[in-house]
Parts: C-alpha cells; structure tokens; sequence
C-alpha cells in the first residue's frame, strides 16, 4: 500500500442521504416501485434531487407520516397496509416494490421488515416485497444503492454454474460494452446486478465470480460472500488504467491470459489515449479538491491524478472501507490526504486556504464557491452519466475539463452575485 | 399516512429556512440530519444564490441517538455563533430530531449567550411550508419587538404630518423562493415612491434584525404575501396598533384598489387619480381589437392562495377570459379561494395531490391554464397552453430580466405571459392548416409536446373517415369541398352539427346544400 495519509473527521455535513440513490435505482429496474416511508422532508428531496415533475406518475414516493401515525405504531402498520394496497391497485404493472426506511421511520422503530413479510404472504405471486433503509442517521446518498441491493440478495436462488457477475447500477450502454468485451475474451455467462428487471435476479453461488463496478457496496458484498460468490479484488472500472486492470481481474479469474486481454482492448485504449488528450491539456497540472459525497472520490482522485496529471490537494469521502478500496489506494500517489467524513466548515476552510484550480462537491456548495471564484464539479452528476469503461474515459475527464474550459472563455474570474 | 408522489410545499423547516437566508445577520441552528442539507440546493441552484443559506446542520447519526444528541446540538450551537457572530439565532428542528426531543431552542437559550435567540417550534407531522415561513417571521418579529410594546403607544397612521415628514410604511412578505418576489418589493417600492411615501423596512427579504426593531418607525404595513406576513402583520396591529393593507396590488384594479387602500389609512390625499389607468399597458392592450379572441377563453387556475386570487380577477375582469376552474394548496387560505371561486360560479379545489389537479383540469377542458410548475407539465400532457404563475419554484421562475407580478409592470409582465402561449397555439392551427403546403413538408415539432401533434393525426383520420362516418351517413364531394372552405378554427364544430342536422332530418347524404341547412338550423 502507498504511503497514504489517512484522517477522520467528524462534524456539520453537507452530503445527501442514501434515499437519494432511488434517483438513478428505479430507472435502471422499471418494473419496481420505491415507497419511502418518511416525512414531507424525504418527499421533498427527492422531488428536488431528482426534478421529477416531468414523470406523469414516477416510479416512486412517500407515505408521509402525521401526527397520528406517530401516536401508535400499530395503527402505523395499519395506515402503511392501506397505503401500499392503494398504490397497488393503482399501479397493477408494479413487480417489486421496495418499502424504503426514513430517518423519522428508523426513529420511532416503524418495523418495515415484519410489514415486507405481512404483504408478501398477501401479494404471493403478484408482487415481492423487500426493505431497506435509505435514513440519513445511517446511510450517505450511494449507500443507499447497496442497502437496495443487500436487500435483494434473500430473493436470488443459488445456482453453481460458473458466471461473471457485474454489481453495481452501471449505464445499460456501458453494460452492453462490458459484456461484449468479456464475451469476446470467452466468458460465455456474464450477468448484471441490480438486473434490468426486477424480477430477473441472477442465481448465485459459489462458482459466481463478481466483479464490482462501484465503490459504495461494502454490504452487497459481505452477503454475496455469505452465498458463497467469489469477490475478484480490482480496481474499480473509471479511466483506462482502472478499467484495464478491472478487466484484467475479471479475466484472471476465468483464467484467460493477460495476452488475451490485451489483444482485445488494446485498440480501445489507444484510441482513448487519443480522445483523453484534448483534455489533459487542461487539467495537467491543475490542483483538485474533492469533498465527500458519493464514494466515487477516490477512484476519481487516481484517474484525475494519474491519467490526467491533476495534482490532488485532499480527497474527502463520506465513508471509507479500506479493504474493498485497497487496490484503488494502492495506485494513489504518496501522501495523498485522505479525510473520511466530514465538518463542512472546516473543510471549506481549507478549500479556501489551499486555492484549488477544481472543487469536486455538491450542489449546495457549488455556486457559493464560484462565486468565491473558485471553479467546480458537481458530484451527483457522476452517478447519473455513463462514466465506467475505457470508452468512457475520455467523458469522464471532460466532466472536470467543462468547467475549466468555461472559466477560460469568460474571462472575469469573480462574477456579482446576489 | 398520505401516499405523495411529489408535494407542492416541503416541510415547515424548509419555510424557516427561507426566512433565515433571506435576511442577513441571522444564523440558523437546525438539529437535524445529514440528508436535511439537501434544502442547500433550493437556494443556491434554484435561486442560484452565491451564498450558502445561513444554517447549521446538528448531523446527528444512528449512533449518536444512544449517547448524548443534546451535547451535539450545543456544540453545534457554540461552533456557529463563534464562526457566524449572528445578531440573531434561530434553534430549531427538522422531522426526525422533533422525534427525540431534545429541545435545541431551550439548549441554546441557557448558553449565555446574549444575542436574541428565536426558539422555532415547527410541527414537521402537520405543518408545511409556507406556514413555517410564516411561523419564522412571526417569532423572530416578536422576540426582537416585544420589549417594546408596553413602552410604546399606539401607532397613529397620521403621525407623518406632525412629524413633518413623509409617511413611512413597510413592505412584509417577500421572501426567498417566492414567485418574483425580488422586482415585486422594485415595483411596489416605485409605486409608493411616486406617491409621496417612503418605504422604511422590506423584510424578510434583505432585512437584518436592526430593521426588524426599527419596524415600528414606519406608520403602516404593506402585507405583500399573506401567505408569509399576515400573522406578524397581525401582531404588529394587536401590539403597535399598526393598520395593514389587505388589497395585493396584482393586476391594474388591485394596484388602484392597494393605491387607494394605502391613502386611505394615511390620510393622504390621492393626487394623480387620472393617471393610474395609463400606468400600464394592460388595459389598452386588452382592449384593442386584437385581443378580441380572447374573449371567453376558458381558464383554469391553480397556485399558491394570492397569486391564485389574483390571477382569477385579472382573468374575468381584466382580460374578459372564463375561469372554468379555481384552487390552492394553500390550506391556509382555503376560506379566501373558496369565496372567490363563490363569486365565479365555479366549485374552489383545495388540495396537495397535483393528480387530483391535473384531472379537475381535463375535466373543465381549458383554452389556458395558469398555474404551478407541475401545471405546465400536466397541461403539456394534455396539450393546453399554459403559464406559471407561483411557487413552487423553479429555476425559470427567477428569469434574469426585471418580471415582477405587481403593479403597473406586473400588469405588463402578465399580459404577456398570458397571451403569447394562447397566440402559440393559435400558431400550431395555423400550422396545422398549412401543413400540406411546400414550406411545411415535416418536422414541425410542436412547442406542446407530443399530445398536439397528435391532434394532427385525430383530423386525418377523421378526414378518412369523412366518407363513411359512424351512423351511415355520407358526405358527397360537394359537402366535402364545402366543409374544405369553412375556417379550421370552427371546422370540427361545423362537421359534427352537420353530421347531428342530418341524422336528426334523416339526410343520407351531406351535400354543400345541407350544410348551409345545418347552419340555419342551429344559428
């Protein structure tokens, strides 16, 4: 492992929480349905995260507590029956539905997981419930994807045949690339999780080898291993080096050579060299700050860093399991800082001292740092574009060389604001 | 529990936010979790402030809930008084922490410190909000005011002449994530400024709490929104005796009515009577031959209680429109809307389920809908014009060029909001008509979505079906050729009463001869 610095951090935050990731869940399983059981507060961040007025009927949404659901819990199980019934007879085309924990809901101890059991004795063959918590006092924005996920795993029968799993919500154009590549270097079984349907759970057991394609699913994994899959240790697949050495990994595990690998992707790496250029120009040399929202920090800092050329000034992540990011650690630069949580305030602090060329952070926080002049990124727009791969490599870059390149044109570093 | 797929109001703390950010000086401690920081970004992209909003956020996790939260929120509390130096805090709570009762604003309020602390009690379970806000304001005005009640008398609205000055009043409502809020205090504050009276306080909206103890320096109050400033313009009244303004200058009477209303509790005579009609291009525009189809467009209405209101008086008596449908999500003015949907003959709908809007909309089958945000999606479904007319916000809503709702440029600004998506779709029938000549041979792509078009695709099938239509009846090549010449905009209705003519006559074949039948019949 390189010589990184690691720090804690503990204080004011300004992340999302896991209920956020509904956002990108439910578009990826159409037949699913995600029912927060939460407050006005829950409905309204999601609403606002993810602009959903365009949907006529979304595929997800809030019972909101009242006052009289607080009073007793029984009669909340009662209202929480209703609800879903409603909703169901609403919505016949519903598969799965996802009851999906709150903080008020984890709070008063709304026991979701004896509901789930109730209505799927109910709906026997109709629709499969599952729980989860996406709550604020345990989860950060992309944990909510592997609380999802950790949820399904009870629901997927066990098979021995030898597969490749993917894990992790990828963009379908960039899991149809995936599977080509591996179909071309002879795996003949490769299979998604989370599925496109809800209802196509890949079988596992103990001849799945996964292959993760996010940073965020500490639990998913644990429970995977529990059932036996294997868990190929990679980088995780951003850039052209993460995404060479993730196939790489994939590949070893079939036992397919390295020569192999490199026959086939060796085109797609040099034309992405190519596509990478125009951007490293302008992010070579410039210093980076990432604060901490969707665990994508670190994987972002290595591609930025040594793809890129940008020099990392501190990487903040909501949550660091330093097992599964052991392979991404060990490809930072020496004494990378590391800071794992968060006291917004301070860290701002040090945005400030350190005069980054880049901030990588949140939608709150971007504007006021422009208008400090302080060029940036949001995050959230990393978990909704199609960013993994080799072919990808080169977007990727340009989500961090826009801004940049912006700030160039308009000449006036410091706008007026109001 | 109440199922939502998306709410018209966030929760009441969101409403205390934007008092906070509104204002400067004032530092807002909210004990609440992680994820309530996502409130952030109503400001800083929607409003695209280059601020962060002044708050705190306590962050207390699961593992906090065992130990002490209380000792986080006091910590919390001595971090930001010491980085913000507010000259005024505000403790409160989200949803979740409301659950563990921890009772930050009592927490704060034995630190020593000794700046005004406003306690906010807010109920996350049955609030919203606009009530929130309006709460905020109220406390804050209290907390900062109450020392000096006792020791003043009451206010007289004539005070101005013995102190040989002119009259002051102020302007309460506008707010942060308020439908254009921002030019509405430059036009109102023109408005009175031409009338010989100063404006002395606009708050929340820039205000510091020094200002809201010089409040009282002013005669009267202008209650802006009702929504956010009637509660503390209610208090100022029971406590300074200070009068306020009930009339909310949108549309041209109501600013002459507001005007009127202002002079009236000051005692100011009103010089420039004449004039007021010509301050605004509305009028003349409404009134110019132009304008006549808009005679009896059918309107539907939906929005915030004021702007609600507003719009269906500038739609009946300003612009000569039919409001065939009225109603809010304000609860709080529920009493108002239904009186005014009384007075329009139309039945007022009170109600936070924008699926329940969307379908009293298809059922009233408007030319125009004026409503939220969600309303022009849901008129873009069903292919109707619409224009937005109040929160909740959306970053269109805060355009970069001066587009107030009030007064005389309100006026202006309504007018044509209101119109050109009417002329718009006077344009798709235009088209429409026209779509068989050379310059429109395909692609035309309609500003209503896709639902418009396919009104296109209705007209060619029904124009196959010309031929043989469902009862049996035949429309020869002269009738055809006839009905060919009437004007599209009335070309439906002339087919389907000729059609209803011959059936009733038991004609089996339409010649152009029966058509002109059809029209004496039914003329």
């Amino acid at each position: 492992m390189s010589k990184v610095e690691f720090n804690k951090e503990t204080g004011p935050r300004e992340v999302f929480c896991g209920l956020t990731s509904i956002v990108w869940l439910h578009r990826r399983m159409p037949d699913a349905f995600f029912l927060v059981v939460g407050s006005r507060t829950c409905a309204h961040l999601i609403q606002s995260a993810a602009g959903v007025m365009i949907f006529a009927e979304p595929r997800f949404g809030t019972a909101i507590l009242e006052e009289k659901d607080l009073a007793g819990l029984a009669d909340a199980h009662e209202e929480l029956d209703r609800v879903v019934n409603d909703l169901i007879a609403r919505r016949p085309e519903i598969k799965t539905l996802f009851l999906v924990g709150s903080c008020p809901s984890e709070v008063i101890k709304l026991d979701l997981a004896t509901v789930a059991e109730k209505l799927n004795k109910r709906f026997l063959g109709q629709v499969r419930f599952v729980n989860y918590s996406g709550s604020g006092i345990e989860t950060t924005f992309t944990q909510g994807e592997d609380g999802a996920l950790k949820a399904l795993i009870p629901l997927m029968e066990s098979s021995n045949e030898e597969k490749l799993l993917l894990v992790g919500t990828l963009a379908n154009n960039v899991e149809d690339r995936f599977k080509k590549i591996f179909r071309n270097l002879g795996i003949s079984k490769i299979e998604s999780f989370p599925p496109r349907q809800s209802t196509e759970l890949p079988k596992i057991g103990k001849n799945t080898k996964v292959l993760l394609t996010q940073p965020y699913l500490s639990d998913t994994v644990r429970d995977l291993k529990h059932r036996g899959c294997e868990i190929i240790s990679a980088p995780f697949p951003l850039g052209i080096e993460g995404s060479t050495k993730w196939f790489l990994a994939g590949a070893k595990a079939f036992k397919i050579s390295e020569l192999k690998v490199h026959e086939i992707i060796s085109p797609l790496i040099n034309r992405a060299k190519l596509a990478l250029d125009s951007h490293k120009e302008i992010l070579k040399g410039k210093r980076l700050f990432l604060l901490p929202e969707s665990q994508l920090e670190i994987s972002l800092a290595r591609f930025l860093h040594n793809e890129c050329e940008m020099d990392l000034i501190e990487v903040g992540t909501p949550y660091l399991n330093k097992d599964l990011m052991k392979e991404e650690i060990n490809l930072l630069p020496d004494n990378t800082k590391i800071v794992e949580g968060q006291h917004v305030e301070k860290q701002l602090d040090r945005v400030r001292e350190s005069n980054p060329d880049l901030v990588v952070c949140g939608m709150g926080l971007a504007n006021p740092l422009e208008a400090e002049g302080i060029s940036t990124k949001w995050s959230i727009e990393m978990v909704f574009s199609p960013i993994h791969g080799i072919d990808q490599a080169a977007d990727l870059a340009g989500l961090f060389s826009k801004p940049l390149k912006r700030n160039q044109i308009l000449t006036s570093k410091t706008l007026v604001t109001h | 529990m109440e199922l939502t797929l998306w709410t018209y109001e966030g929760p009441p703390h969101v409403g205390a936010m934007r008092i906070a950010s509104s204002m400067k000086d004032i530092h807002y401690v909210l004990h609440a979790p992680q994820g309530d920081t996502y409130a952030d970004l109503l400001f800083t992209m929607i409003e695209r402030r280059g601020q962060r909003p002044p708050v705190t956020y306590t962050t207390f996790q699961a593992r906090d809930l065992g130990g002490d939260t209380a000792e986080l929120v006091k910590k919390n509390i001595k971090e930001a008084v010491e980085r913000f130096k507010p000259k005024t805090l505000l403790v409160g709570e989200s949803c979740t922490a409301e659950l563990i009762q921890d009772q930050p604003g009592a927490l704060a309020k034995g630190m020593g410190f000794d700046m005004p602390i406003v306690n906010l009690e807010l109920p996350a379970y049955s609030k919203k909000e606009n009530w929130g806000a309006s709460e905020t304001f109220y406390q804050l005005t209290r907390t900062l005011l109450k020392e000096k009640v006792s020791s003043s008398d009451k206010i007289n609205p004539l005070r101005w002449r013995e102190l040989g000055r002119r009259p002051k009043v102020n302007i309460l409502g506008p707010s942060l994530l308020g439908f254009r809020c921002r030019d509405d205090v430059i036009e109102i504050q023109r408005i009175l400024s031409e009338q010989g009276i100063d404006t002395n306080v606009v708050a929340p909206l820039g205000a510091s709490p020094d200002d809201i103890e010089r409040l009282i320096d002013a005669e009267i109050n202008i209650c802006l929104y009702q929504e956010i400033a009637e509660a503390s313009c209610e208090w100022l009244k029971r406590n300074f005796g200070m009068e306020y303004t009930n009339t909310i200058p949108i549309g041209i009477k109501n600013t002459i009515e507001f005007i009127n209303e202002v002079h009236k509790k000051l005692d100011l005579p009103l010089t420039n009577k004449e004039e007021l009609e010509n301050k605004s291009k509305l009028p003349w525009y409404s009134k110019s031959v132009d304008s006549n189809y808009l005679t009896g467009k059918r309107v539907f209405i939906f929005g915030d209680g004021t702007h609600a209101i507003a719009a269906a008086k500038i739609a009946k008596e300003e612009l000569g429109f039919e409001v065939v449908g009225l109603g809010t999500y304000s609860r709080e003015m529920a009493r108002q809307v239904r009186a005014t949907a009384k007075d329009l003959n139309v039945e007022a709908l009170i109600t936070n389920n924008y699926l329940e809007v969307e379908d009293a909309m298809k059922k009233a089958a408007p030319e125009l809908v004026l409503g939220t945000q969600m309303e022009r999606h849901s008129a873009k479904r069903l292919g109707i014009p619409c224009s937005v007319i109040s929160t909740p916000m959306h970053v269109q809503d805060v355009p970069a060029r001066y587009s107030p709702q009030m007064g005389w440029e309100g006026a202006n600004v309504i007018f044509d909001d209101w119109v050109h998506p009417l002329m718009m779709g006077l344009e798709e029938h235009l088209i429409d008509m026209f779509k068989h000549d050379f310059e429109f041979v395909d692609g035309h792509q309609s500003h209503l979505g896709h639902t418009a078009t396919n009104t296109n695709d209705s007209l060619n099938s029904e124009k196959r079906k010309e031929k043989n239509s469902k009862e049996g009846i035949i429309w020869t090549e002269s009738g055809r050729a006839e009905l060919t010449k009437v004007p599209f905009f009335v070309r439906g209705k002339v087919k389907t009463n000729t059609e209803k003519y011959a059936i009733l006559r038991g004609i089996p074949e339409i010649s152009d001869e029966t058509l002109y039948d059809a029209k004496a019949y039914f003329s």
